[in-house]
Parts: C-alpha cells; sequence; structure tokens
C-alpha cells in the first residue's frame, strides 16, 4: 500500500473527492444512456426552447388529443406565459367555453364513461412525456397501421393491440406495416421492417412528422413547465458555488499553514 | 507564497467566507420563505367573481363570496342615497375615507362607481365579524338617529349604507370596498377593476 | 483609536459576561470545547473522512425540505400523486424543494454507503468503535426504513409496487407472516391506510430516531476519538499538555477543510437537482410518473438503486423464505464486523493482501449486485452472476475471521504520516 500513501500527499483531498464524486456522476450517467438505449423507436428531437413549435404543439394538442384526454395538472394561463400566448388569442384558440384562463386544462369526459367506450379511460397527459419519453410519443404516434383483426381498424408498433383508434389519420392517411421473418423453426420472429403507405393524408409524411414532432414537444413542456427556468437558475447557483468555493479552499489552505 | 501564516490575511479569508456563506444561506431561504405565499392554485380560486345584477331590485342586496370573504352587493333606493348624502360629517368617524381601504374611484361619499351600486366586503374592521343588514331608519333598538345602514352584533359597531363607521363604533374604518368593474349595465366582476379610472 | 478599542473591550467584556451567564445555567462553552475546539482529530484525514459530515448536511436538507413538502402534500390515496404535481407546479418554488427532497435521499445513501466503506478501508469499526459501528448500523437500517416509507408518498406506480413488493416480504416469516403483513398494512392492500400510517412514521416517528441515533453517534465517536487513515490511536502519545501530538482542533482546522467539502458536494447536488432532477430516472423513476393502478402491475419493476444490492439478493434464491432470510442476512452480519475481523491492524495502509483482495472482492460484488439488481429478471445470465456475486459476499464475511487470523501485515509506524503541502 506504498502508492497510496503516495497519492495521499501528492493530490489534495478535496481535489481527489472530487474526483471520486465526478467518476460516481459520470457512470451514472452512461448507465442512463445504455438503459434508455433499449427501447425501439425514432428520435423525437424535441426542443422545448423552440416557442413557436410549442404554440403549435399547444392548439394540436387542443384540436386532436383534448377530446379524450385531459392535461389536469396545467394551467391555461401558465401555458399563455410560458409560450407567449396573449390572453384572448389564448381564450379563442385553446379554451373550452366557460372556462377562465387559471384554470387547467379538464376535459367534460369522465373517466367511467370512457372506460365504457374504450375499454380503458384515455389517461391524462400532463406527465405523459416524462412517464414514457419524447421518443416514445414521437414513434407512437407515428406507429399506427392497418389491422383488420383490431376493434379500431388499427394497430400500434409501439402498444401492441393500443385500446386508442388513429386519430391523426385524416392527416397521417393509412399505413401498412410489413414484417420479415427472422430464424428458423421454433425460434422464428416476426421483425418489423418497415411502414408501406396506403392512402396518402392531407399532410405530406414531412409535414406529418413536423406536426408530431410539435406536440410531443408540447407534452415535454407541459410534464416539466419549470424546466428552463430550472436550467437557467442551475447556471446561477454553480457560479454562486465555485465562488464560494474558491473562498472556503482559500481559508482552508490558509488555516491549515498551521499544521505541520 | 509564504508558508508563515499570514493573520490578516486569515482575518480577510474568514470574514470573506462568513460573509459569502451567509448570503448564500439568506439566499437559499428565499423559496423557502416565498413558498408560504398563495399557489397559482389559491390565485385562480382567489381570481375575480362575475354577478349578474340585472334582477337586483331597488334596497335588495345579494351575497357573493370572493377571496373567502362575503362580498355584498346593494342597490340603493334615491331614499337611502339622499340619507347618506345628508348625513352631517361629525357622526362620521372617517367621512371622506382618508383611513379606510378601498380604490381611489370608490374614495367618494357614496363609496361607489355608481351611485346606486354599492359594492363592499361584509366583514366588520374591528375583529372581522359580519354585520347585518338594518336598513329600517330609526329603530327603537337602535335609537332614532339610526339612518339605515349596517349593525355588527359583535360590539356593536355602526356603519352607514355607504359602509362608513359611525361614531361611537369600536370599529377604526370604514368597510373595506374591494376591486372591481361593470360589464355592461348589469354585471359586475369583483376582483379586477382593469380599465376603471379613479 | 484608542476610544474605538476601548469601547470594544467594553462590548467584548459584556458579551463574555452574558456566557459567562449562560455557562453557570448551561454548559455552553464546555460543550463547544468536548466538540469542536477542544476535539482533536488526526491531521492526516483524507478526502474518505469528509462523508460523515456530508451525511450530517444531507439529514439537515431532508429535515428542512421535508418539512415545508409536508405543508403541501396530503397523504391520501385519492390526493396523494395530485398534491405532488401541486407541489410541483403550483406551489411557488415548490419544484425545488421537492426535487432537493428527492435528489437528497439518492445523496444520502451515496454518501452513507461511501462513509460506511471509509470505516472498511481504515478499520474504523474495531476496537474500541465497536459501538459507534453498531449506532451507525442502526443509523443505516432507519434510513432504509425512511427512504421506503417515503418512497410510497408520491402513490405513483412505483411506489405502489414497491410496496408490494417490499411488505410482502415480512410474509416470509415463518409462523405469522401473513398476519404480519395485514399488520402493517392495515387493510388486505397497499392502501390510503396504508399511505397514511407510512406517512406519519416517515414525518415523525423515523426522523425523531434519527436524530437521536445520530447525536449517539457523534457522541460514541468523540468518546473514542476518531481514527485516521493510518489506524493509529492519537491518544496514545500527547504533549505536555495532554493535547495529541497527532491532533489538530476540529475547529477551526477540520470546520475549515470541511466546508470546501460541503462546498463540492453542494455543486455536484445543484447539478442533479437543476440540470438532471430524474438522473436517468434513477433518482424519480419514469413509471412513477404515473398514479398508482392497484390493478396494472408496471411491466419492469425494481426497488430504488440503492436498495437493488440487497434486492438481487432476495431474487437470486429461488424460495421465498430463504430469499428474504438472505437478504436480511446481508445486513445482520454486517452488525458483526467487529467480531469477525480478528486482524491487529486496522488501516488497509498496513494490512495484508488477503484482505485487501477480500475487500476488493466485497465491493465489486456490491456495487454487480447493485447493477443486477436493477435488470430484468427474465435474463438467466443476471440470475447465475447475481448468485456468484451473492456468494462472493456472504463469503467476505464468513472466511473473515480465518483469513484476517493469519494475515500478513506490514507494521504500523508509531506516527501518522502527514507531510504539510504548502
Amino acid at each position: 500500500m506504498v502508492k497510496s500513501k503516495v497519492m495521499t500527499t501528492s493530490i489534495p483531498p478535496c481535489q481527489r473527492l472530487l474526483q471520486v464524486a465526478m467518476l460516481a456522476v459520470l457512470a451514472l450517467a452512461s448507465g442512463l444512456a445504455a438503459a434508455s438505449g433499449g427501447a425501439r423507436g425514432e428520435h423525437a428531437g424535441a426542443d422545448i426552447r423552440d416557442v413557436a413549435s410549442l404554440q403549435r404543439g399547444a392548439r394540436n394538442f387542443v384540436s386532436y388529443c383534448m377530446g379524450c384526454h385531459s392535461a389536469q395538472y396545467v394551467r391555461y394561463n401558465r401555458l399563455g406565459q410560458d409560450l407567449q400566448i396573449p390572453e384572448d388569442q389564448l381564450v379563442r384558440d385553446l379554451m373550452f367555453a366557460a372556462q377562465k384562463p387559471q384554470e387547467t386544462m379538464t376535459i367534460a369526459m369522465r373517466p367511467d364513461d370512457a372506460q365504457r367506450w374504450f375499454g380503458v379511460a384515455p389517461p391524462d397527459l400532463s406527465l405523459i412525456a416524462r412517464n414514457r419519453g419524447a421518443d416514445y410519443l414521437y414513434s407512437f404516434l407515428r406507429g399506427f397501421y392497418l389491422d383488420p383483426a383490431r376493434p379500431t381498424g388499427v394497430n400500434n408498433l409501439m402498444l401492441a393491440n393500443a385500446a386508442m383508434p388513429h386519430v391523426l389519420w385524416e392527416l397521417q392517411g393509412t399505413q401498412e406495416a410489413v414484417f420479415e421473418e427472422k430464424g428458423t423453426g421454433e425460434a422464428v420472429q416476426k421483425v418489423f421492417k418497415e411502414f408501406r403507405q396506403v392512402t396518402p393524408g392531407k399532410l405530406s409524411p414531412g409535414e406529418f412528422d413536423g406536426f408530431v414532432r410539435d406536440t410531443v414537444n408540447f407534452l415535454v413542456y407541459v410534464s416539466e413547465p419549470m424546466q428552463l427556468e430550472r436550467q437557467r437558475l442551475g447556471v446561477w447557483v454553480l457560479a454562486f458555488l465555485f465562488v464560494f468555493g474558491i473562498l472556503a479552499y482559500l481559508l482552508k489552505r490558509e488555516i491549515w499553514k498551521d499544521v505541520k | 507564497m509564504s508558508d508563515e501564516a499570514d493573520l490578516s490575511r486569515r482575518h480577510f479569508l474568514t470574514i470573506a467566507t462568513s460573509v459569502v456563506g451567509g448570503v448564500g444561506v439568506v439566499l437559499t431561504a428565499v423559496p423557502f420563505v416565498q413558498s408560504f405565499r398563495p399557489s397559482a392554485r389559491a390565485q385562480a380560486m382567489g381570481g375575480p367573481v362575475e354577478v349578474d345584477i340585472s334582477k337586483l331590485e331597488d334596497g335588495a342586496m345579494v351575497r357573493v363570496v370572493w377571496r373567502g370573504r362575503p362580498v355584498w352587493i346593494l342597490r340603493r333606493t334615491k331614499d337611502m342615497i339622499g340619507r347618506i348624502e345628508g348625513e352631517p360629517a361629525a357622526l362620521l368617524k372617517d367621512p371622506g375615507s382618508a383611513e379606510s381601504e378601498q380604490p381611489d374611484y370608490a374614495r367618494n361619499p357614496l363609496r361607489a362607481i355608481k351611485p346606486d351600486i354599492l359594492v363592499v366586503v361584509g366583514v366588520c374592521t374591528h375583529l372581522g365579524c359580519a354585520p347585518i343588514e338594518r336598513f329600517d331608519v330609526a329603530p327603537p333598538d337602535l335609537g332614532p338617529d339610526w339612518p339605515g345602514g349596517f349593525f355588527c352584533p359583535c360590539h356593536g359597531s355602526r356603519f352607514d349604507m355607504a359602509g362608513r363607521v359611525m361614531v361611537g363604533s369600536p370599529a377604526p374604518t370604514n368597510l373595506p370596498i374591494p376591486p372591481y368593474r361593470f360589464i355592461g349595465d348589469h354585471m359586475v366582476m369583483i376582483g379586477d377593476d382593469t380599465g376603471v379610472k379613479a | 483609536m484608542s476610544a474605538a478599542r476601548s469601547r470594544a473591550a467594553v462590548g467584548q467584556g459584556r458579551f463574555a459576561r452574558f456566557i459567562d451567564w449562560v455557562d453557570e445555567r448551561f454548559p455552553l462553552t464546555a460543550m463547544i470545547k468536548e466538540h469542536a475546539t477542544e476535539y482533536y482529530a488526526a491531521k492526516n484525514f483524507n478526502a474518505w473522512y469528509v462523508f460523515g459530515v456530508l451525511a450530517m448536511v444531507v439529514l439537515v436538507i431532508q429535515l428542512v425540505t421535508g418539512i415545508f413538502l409536508t405543508m403541501n402534500y396530503k397523504p391520501s390515496a385519492t390526493e396523494a400523486f395530485a398534491s405532488v404535481e401541486y407541489i410541483m407546479r403550483d406551489v411557488q418554488w415548490g419544484w425545488l424543494i421537492r426535487y432537493m427532497h428527492s435528489t437528497g435521499a439518492s445523496a444520502f445513501f451515496i454518501v452513507v454507503y461511501l462513509h460506511m466503506f471509509r470505516a472498511l478501508l481504515y478499520g474504523s469499526y474495531k476496537n474500541p468503535r465497536e459501538l459507534l459501528w453498531i449506532i451507525g448500523m442502526v443509523i443505516y437500517l432507519a434510513l432504509m426504513a425512511e427512504a421506503f416509507m417515503g418512497y410510497l408518498l408520491p402513490w405513483g406506480q412505483m411506489s405502489y409496487w414497491g410496496a408490494q413488493v417490499i411488505v410482502s416480504l415480512f410474509g416470509a416469516v415463518p409462523g405469522f407472516g401473513a398476519e404480519l403483513v395485514e399488520w402493517i398494512r392495515g387493510d388486505y392492500f397497499i392502501s390510503d391506510i396504508t399511505l397514511n400510517r407510512f406517512f406519519a412514521l416517515h414525518v415523525a416517528a423515523v426522523p425523531l430516531a434519527l436524530i437521536l441515533l445520530v447525536v449517539m453517534h457523534i457522541l460514541a465517536l468523540h468518546e473514542t476519538g476518531s481514527l485516521n487513515p493510518d489506524g493509529i490511536e492519537i491518544k496514545e502519545r500527547k504533549d505536555a499538555r495532554g493535547i495529541p501530538l497527532d491532533g489538530v482542533a476540529f475547529h477551526p482546522y477540520y470546520t475549515a477543510k470541511d466546508l470546501v467539502a460541503i462546498v463540492i458536494f453542494l455543486a455536484l447536488f445543484a447539478a442533479v437537482i437543476f440540470f438532471a432532477p430524474e438522473m436517468g430516472g434513477y433518482f424519480l423513476e419514469h413509471a412513477n410518473f404515473e398514479p398508482a393502478n392497484m390493478l396494472k402491475t408496471p411491466e419492469h419493476i425494481a426497488p430504488v438503486w440503492y436498495f437493488t444490492p440487497f434486492y438481487a439478493i432476495l431474487r437470486s434464491v429461488p424460495s421465498k423464505g430463504w430469499g428474504a432470510f438472505l437478504m436480511l442476512m446481508a445486513i445482520v452480519l454486517l452488525f458483526f464486523l467487529p467480531w469477525l475481523d480478528r486482524c491487529r491492524v486496522k488501516s488497509i495502509r498496513y494490512r495484508g493482501t488477503t484482505y485487501k483482495l477480500a475487500l476488493g472482492m466485497f465491493v465489486i460484488s456490491f456495487v454487480a449486485l447493485g447493477y443486477l439488481g436493477l435488470q430484468p429478471a427474465t435474463e438467466k445470465v443476471y440470475v447465475y452472476a447475481a448468485r456468484m456475486f451473492a456468494s462472493l459476499y456472504f463469503l467476505f464475511f464468513l472466511l473473515m475471521p480465518f483469513y484476517t487470523r493469519a494475515e500478513k501485515t506490514r507494521a504500523v509506524p508509531e506516527r501518522v504520516v502527514y507531510t504539510a503541502s504548502h
């Protein structure tokens, strides 16, 4: 253990602590990358700094999702503030009649009715992006394909036998999924190869991807409305701790001059 | 740099570290203190209240709740208005509403935007009881001087038909007037006075 | 100038008189001397020695943020999930307080695991510090209970099913397991009633116990004195005034040094809170952003990362009773460490190769078990790996009396090894 003794004296202890801690953080972070890499699906490319995209996403959400899904923790006025939508526009474009700007994005459909109609109650979407991740949502919304065996006429690549109908079919058109058989004998597996457009939609495939991206982007925003604020504040906090740390280190070094 | 202890440097660093650390503690306390303020939900529930007064008759009063407090809306008759205007200032503690709580547009003898409509918070400024309406003039129990108004049963504070406190009452100031505005002729919005000029 | 100085002297005189007044009624100065200005610790502490004070810092963070969360949280099955989102969105700065608390929970375990590893490195549990170690182990147990019960409170899917699994473990107790599980839940399933009592235990009972235990831990430490990376008892060599030759006063020397560590820790802590509060799903799990649903188990259920080493041991045994027993033993054995280790030398610096190898294997096993506990239970490879590492984990303890007795140690110096860095 001679080596360790040399290290003790050559590197200041606080520096070594920093190294240990940094390593721990890095290890965790790389673990996360490995853990989330497993899910199939496309990259959504959500960016909540893109206010125009969030505004479009909010409109998409209200027009296409809020028939069945609420976002019951999201307040309209907070939305207006963060997405830079003036109040009159907020009321006109995004809100239902008889709602006030300070209220949350609730819907009239009752969960027990929904349960009867769809088999499962459509979940509230306030936190869906934190629950499932943006990439999953992006792939899910683009992943409906024709399947006559299903009561809705469609199945979903990300969520097999999804109860949700293909709400966006007018925009996307319809598509079928092409599967390949891989392996032999007992181990044969159907593996997804690609989608093939059956009927065209109102939007081109590129436009539709943009539509979905905006919508997912909006869901990422509502899942944690304060995320930009917290990052902004974080910079200041770290800057403060940096200055404080330098002072504390100089003080420690000064005081430890006594120790021979 | 010398290895010897430098006392003035040490003194400076001790002070600097303490001050910066103290600032850090104070700044950290800010979010915790702020978290006691009304939340977005409390603010939403304390939002403006719309009241339809088209069916409110002369001399009648309607009660609504705004921010957990009773707000009274009273349509005063010509007679009531006349009595308020004829009241001697000597009978009132704060006739000009100089010490009382109201928006500037209600700092007038009738304490109102429109002379006939009184909007007032029904909480006695003494100890928070709810005064009762006694619009009858000179009843036996309140004496011959009673011009009609509000009487607090807890400690006997007396207010006239404009919510002004009378001399001899324990209540220090007039009943508070909340911010409000009219939408058309028949709607009152309590808690919102954007666009109302003093 | 002289007037100012004399005024200062008068002021100081007044302050000193006030302190005298207090000291006659409460041992203030005596306590400050005993625990700070005249508490002597070896001057050669390295970075491993900061985790005790960091654990105190995290404890304070958890207590303060916890109290503020309690003000807006509702411990009821119908309202708990929504009240957490209320804190996150509607309460001013609620998100910051909540992230501090959720990050603090993981930080607590990181710091405590490193603190315990320090004890393994330098023999801090050995005679005369056995009680210090045992009190510390009780703190660790209380911390696990605190974390487990706190984890139910957000009432998300992982909260619910995690509690379901861990509470069911008590069913493995022979004889009255089923009754015990029912008693813990107060119901026939994890319900509003369970949530309500876990809340009471999490915010009142266990924190009180923790504070008491921490005070006992510090008193025990100051009774025996802190050890050091050389494993030398500095009390054995004192100068004429009775001050250990290798000791420095805790204040100002270690307060100044610990402050640097605290700031570095806070910077890392803040980095997580402000830039990665979920820490990739390890500190706040993705599945927990869905309200508890007693009809639908999440596809992949694993406890929070700090429990996974023990969870992996539990899972590696194909019998509920034995799995639970071994998991319990994995913790219980730690209590006996002071008596399992027969080596006279304390610090790893002077211990033999066998202990270094054994400790290395133990750390690898613990980390590997932690990793395996996070993986899905379906892969056979993981199950075999977990069995291997669980065996190594237990062998570290069970063989310890043998490999430590015959250990070839190096000569321990008489004085601590320290070179002033400036």
